[in-house]
């Protein structure tokens, strides 16, 4: 059988299908939020044309952490510690520099045990995507608070929330992250559209996104159901993901309902108006935007936030074009004689 | 003539013969006053006039005006341990010179200024005060240098005293401040003008004197963080996270001073070692075992404190077989401890690092030229095996100044171990039919292949977890796989010492031996010729890793008692030692002290006869 045989329309442009996306099958609950996550992300890297050995995964530990196994089984990836995700990804991408690095971490994972490393590596700029699936509940321990449980929340066994919660987006903005959005696990247009702009921007691409626990944490009137979401959903714009060779002009939307964000790689994110004016590269904006999210009660979502020139981690150090690890031993060992140079300039005596 | 000097004639006439390049200087200082340049300016005075000598730094954990002491040993047969007694003491800190006067052998020499009044004067002592105050006040010193010029007096003064050409105190200066005129045309007025003030003005009637010898040719002057990090540097380090801790932090530093130099490639330009600071230690082994993953060679070095954070992580290496270097350059625990004093405390904490069944491999370097070789051979051992080697060394080693043999290069290329590339992988499925497993063992050493992220095969990838997974990487909990895989990982580290250095081993079949492990290896090879003067022979061997080589076993069985001599209050040495050898336990005996200060022979001779009385 010649190549050409196997073909069957449903290639993408690298020439993939989208079961060359697919990872195992989930073993996460019937209707959890990360599994449609997943689905989003299969959606996302495929219609991009990704080539999945271009991708490199990493996750913590929680349900969350769990997940890239349901997602891109021909991409490398590393389950690591409760919480250390961003040390274990910082420290492996600088491997390959030309390979994507791709975090999955939940709220217990980033908000309590992680968010020392996930703070670090928003204030370093690692260039990668990191997705907070949200649920505001420890899911694999059964059912307890987790850092972004609203005030007053009931849960079975621990009775009612008396803290106040973490909102992540804030804290990514105040950490001078590059690219912040917040997403819903039961919006998956948007959410595939948010994925596609994180995964093409240069830089840490952090998105929450809230994704309902079925089991342990989706009562209809809590900040973190379907139902609640559903109800109290506000998209900041709609979004439009254009890729270099799309054909799509920008002329064909009306001039003043859209916003366009150029990443680096070429890519265009069209922003079209919806309600309200809203401009993703004013921080301050961003922020006060969440704020007033909190005060009228609705679940914002978009991108808030993307600053496409901010320095990353790579533009601080001169790499070589080659990935480090694929560098001969003969270019990693310095030379006799830059070894006789060092005898000598600490005191060698002959 | 006055009845000082007739005192003075008397003692000479005491004094049989001239002390020649072997005695003990100590330097009384405030920490943060400048003195580290004066004093390590008169070792490397020493060292170029071809005398033995070695120095160490007793300092408070603090930045400015605690008390410090330095000690200088010129040894011309070559010890370089910890000396317990001082022949000179310069007594620049008010505050402790009675403390120091106590230490000074009778016939030895107390350096003072000279407005630093003396209360119980010791009379069998010889004083020589020195107008720093006069001096400093006649040099155009601007006043900000007054406190740190003030220590080169002592220097010119000695110099004179000992009989120091000022040609070789340059030269020791101009490396101190990489040939920068100024400074050096600075120091070298105060300590020309001390000098002479001294030959105008003292008497010398002690019979100290230091005079040219060939006493280390071949050999150089480093501390073990420099060596480690120069030694990590011709390993091929690509990678670095640490987080700064005494006495581990001039080991990172010393990359990042050397690397730009060293590992610019001189084609592209380009840096082939990257190094990060971590926000704590948890990231910092956290960013170390991402990059070993991803195929780099990778380290990072700390101290007890933390240690302890990164053994979550560390098992984690160890169960997802994830090549990593940690640098341990051990301090005085538990808790924060003594945080500038010296330990082998670590040692049991290593060996079982982590939760479960886990099991470390251990190198201990014991001198700065074999933190060198460890440093390149710690990334062969731990990529051949894929696990994390910790490098067991000590503040002593780590930070004091040595003389030691020169740094070798590396007597072969580097081992990378069993890393499959898009062609080998494809050669290995075509041999073995169907998909890679990563953790399977094709060749059955226990070691199995790696392929790293990049590698455009499609079935190339797998998935690391720290949680249960068959030889494919899959996760599972069945009993039967993860039993057997535990089982493997200790095959791989039963295979794996012959990659692992040997014990060194001086046997001359005596009836008894002692065993020690890093740097108490001076003391203790000065202890054997003390006792051998005594008539009382030991043989010797010095464990350089773990898990232990059968050699140790071996040389329990082959004597009737061994002391186990080490720097931690429950001979940690001698637990593994005896979990190991059950059976020989009854032979060894604990010579064991943990007060922060490195071991001196002559206590370790005073023990070992202790022992011995006790039959």
């Amino acid at each position: 059988m010649v190549e050409s045989d196997l073909k069957t329309g449903n290639e993408n442009s690298a020439g993939l299908t989208r079961a060359d996306y697919r990872g195992a099958p989930s073993t996460l609950c019937q209707g959890c939020g990360h599994n449609s996550i997943s689905s989003q992300i299969v959606a996302a890297c495929y219609e991009l044309g990704i080539v999945p050995e271009k991708i490199v995964k990493f996750s913590g530990i929680g349900c969350s952490s769990k997940s890239p196994t349901y997602f891109l089984g021909r991409s490398f990836g590393f389950n690591g510690l409760h919480g250390r995700m961003p040390s274990i990804a910082t420290g492996a991408l600088f491997a390959n520099t030309q390979v994507k690095g791709l975090g999955v971490s939940g709220d217990g994972d980033t908000a309590s045990i992680g968010m020392g490393q996930f703070k670090h590596l928003a204030r370093r700029n690692m260039p990668m995507v990191y997705i907070v699936e949200n649920n505001g509940v420890y899911g694999l321990t059964k059912g307890q608070f987790s850092a972004t449980a609203e005030e007053g929340l009931l849960l079975k066994r621990q009775g009612i929330n008396t803290y106040l919660p973490v909102d992540i987006c804030m804290e990514a903005l105040v950490t001078n992250a590059s690219f912040v959005g917040r997403g819903f696990a039961g919006d998956p247009k948007q959410l595939k559209n948010l994925i596609k702009a994180a995964l093409s921007h240069d830089g840490l691409a952090i998105l929450d996104i809230i994704s309902p626990c079925v089991t342990f944490h989706n009562k209809e009137n809590s900040y973190h159901s379907y139902l609640w979401g559903k109800e109290h959903e506000v998209q900041l714009h709609d979004i439009e993901f254009i890729q270099v060779r799309d054909e799509i002009t920008i002329e064909d939307f009306e001039p003043g309902s859209s916003k366009e964000v150029s990443l680096h790689d070429g890519t265009v994110i069209l922003l079209k108006k919806l309600d309200k004016e809203y401009d993703p590269t004013n921080r301050y904006e961003a922020l006060r935007m969440l704020e007033e999210a909190e005060r009228e009660n609705t679940l914002i979502t978009g991108l808030l936030f993307v600053d496409p020139n901010a320095k990353t981690l790579f533009d601080r150090y001169d790499l070589p074009d080659e990935p480090l690890n694929r560098l001969e031993s003969s270019k990693l060992r310095p030379s006799l004689e830059a070894l006789d140079e060092i005898n000598r300039s600490l005191f060698m005596k002959y | 003539m006055s009845k000082i000097q007739e005192k003075k004639d008397q003692k000479m006439s005491n004094i049989k013969k001239k002390i020649i390049n072997d005695f003990c200087i100590t330097f009384g200082t405030v920490n943060g006053s400048g003195s580290a340049t004066a004093n390590s300016t008169l070792m490397r005075s020493f060292f170029q006039m071809g005398i033995p000598v070695s120095g160490k730094n007793i300092f408070p954990s603090n930045i400015q005006g605690l008390p410090t002491w330095y000690t200088l040993r010129l040894s011309k047969n070559g010890y370089l341990a910890r000396v317990e007694e001082d022949d000179i003491v310069v007594a620049m800190n008010p505050a402790t010179i009675n403390k120091e006067m106590d230490y000074i052998v009778p016939g030895g020499v107390l350096f003072h200024p000279d407005d630093l009044k003396i209360i119980n004067k010791r009379e069998d002592i010889t004083y020589y005060p020195m107008p720093i105050r006069k001096i400093i006040k006649e040099s155009e010193v601007v006043p900000s240098l007054k406190d740190y010029i003030s220590n080169m007096v002592y220097v010119g003064v000695l110099a004179q005293m000992l009989g120091i050409e000022l040609e070789i105190i340059k030269s020791a200066l101009e490396f101190h401040f990489k040939n920068k005129e100024k400074p050096v045309n600075l120091n070298m007025e105060v300590i020309g003008k001390s000098a002479e003030w001294s030959k105008e003005n003292l008497i010398k009637v002690d019979p100290y004197y230091v005079e040219p010898m060939s006493g280390n040719e071949g050999w150089i002057m480093s501390d073990g963080n420099t060596a480690g990090a120069l030694g990590s540097i011709f390993g091929g380090v690509q990678f670095t996270a640490w987080y700064p801790i005494t006495p581990a932090s001039s080991l990172a530093e010393t990359l990042h001073e050397y690397i730009p130099e060293l590992r610019t490639d001189p084609i592209t330009g380009k840096q082939t070692s990257v190094i990060v600071q971590a926000e704590d230690e948890l990231a910092a082994i956290g960013m170390t075992i991402g990059a070993g993953w991803g195929g780099l060679r990778s380290l990072t070095s700390t101290s007890g404190p933390g240690l302890s954070l990164m053994t979550e992580f560390i098992g984690l290496a160890y169960y997802a077989e994830v090549p990593v270097v940690i640098w341990n350059v051990q301090r005085v625990g538990p808790s924060t401890g003594l945080p500038t004093r010296t330990s082998q405390g670590d040692i049991t904490f290593v060996n079982f690092i982590g939760h479960g069944d886990t099991e470390m491999i251990m190198l201990f370097p014991g001198s700065a030229n074999e933190c060198f070789e460890f440093g390149w051979k710690s990334f062969d051992i731990s990529e051949r095996l894929q696990t994390p080697v910790i490098v067991m060394s000590d503040l002593d080693l780590g930070m004091n100044e040595w003389m030691t043999p020169k740094f070798n290069y590396p007597d072969k290329p580097m081992d990378r171990g069993k890393i499959l590339w898009e062609d080998d992988l494809q050669k290995l499925l075509d041999n073995f039919k169907g998909e890679f497993g990563r953790y399977k063992d094709y060749d059955g050493d226990g070691i199995p292949y790696r392929t790293l992220f990049g590698n455009k095969h499609p079935k190339a990838a797998y998935f690391t977890r720290g949680t249960g997974h068959d030889e494919y990487a899959k996760y599972t909990e069945d009993p039967e796989i993860w039993e057997e895989s535990l089982k493997r990982i200790k095959r791989k580290f039963d295979n794996g010492k012959q990659y692992l250095p040997k014990p060194v081993i001086k046997s001359y079949s005596n009836e008894n031996g002692i065993i020690c492990v890093g740097s108490t290896l001076f003391p203790v090879e000065e202890a054997i010729d003390l006792l051998s003067l005594k008539n009382k022979k030991f043989d010797y061997m010095r464990i350089r890793s773990f898990p232990l080589h059968d050699e140790v076993e071996e040389f329990l069985k082959s004597h009737e008692k061994v002391f186990i001599v080490e720097l931690n209050r429950d001979g940690q040495l001698a637990q593994i030692i005896t979990l190991k050898s059950p059976d020989q336990a009854s032979k060894i005996r604990n010579i064991t002290k943990f007060d922060g200060m490195p071991l001196s022979a002559k206590w370790i001779v005073n023990e070992i006869l202790k022992e011995e009385e006790k039959k």
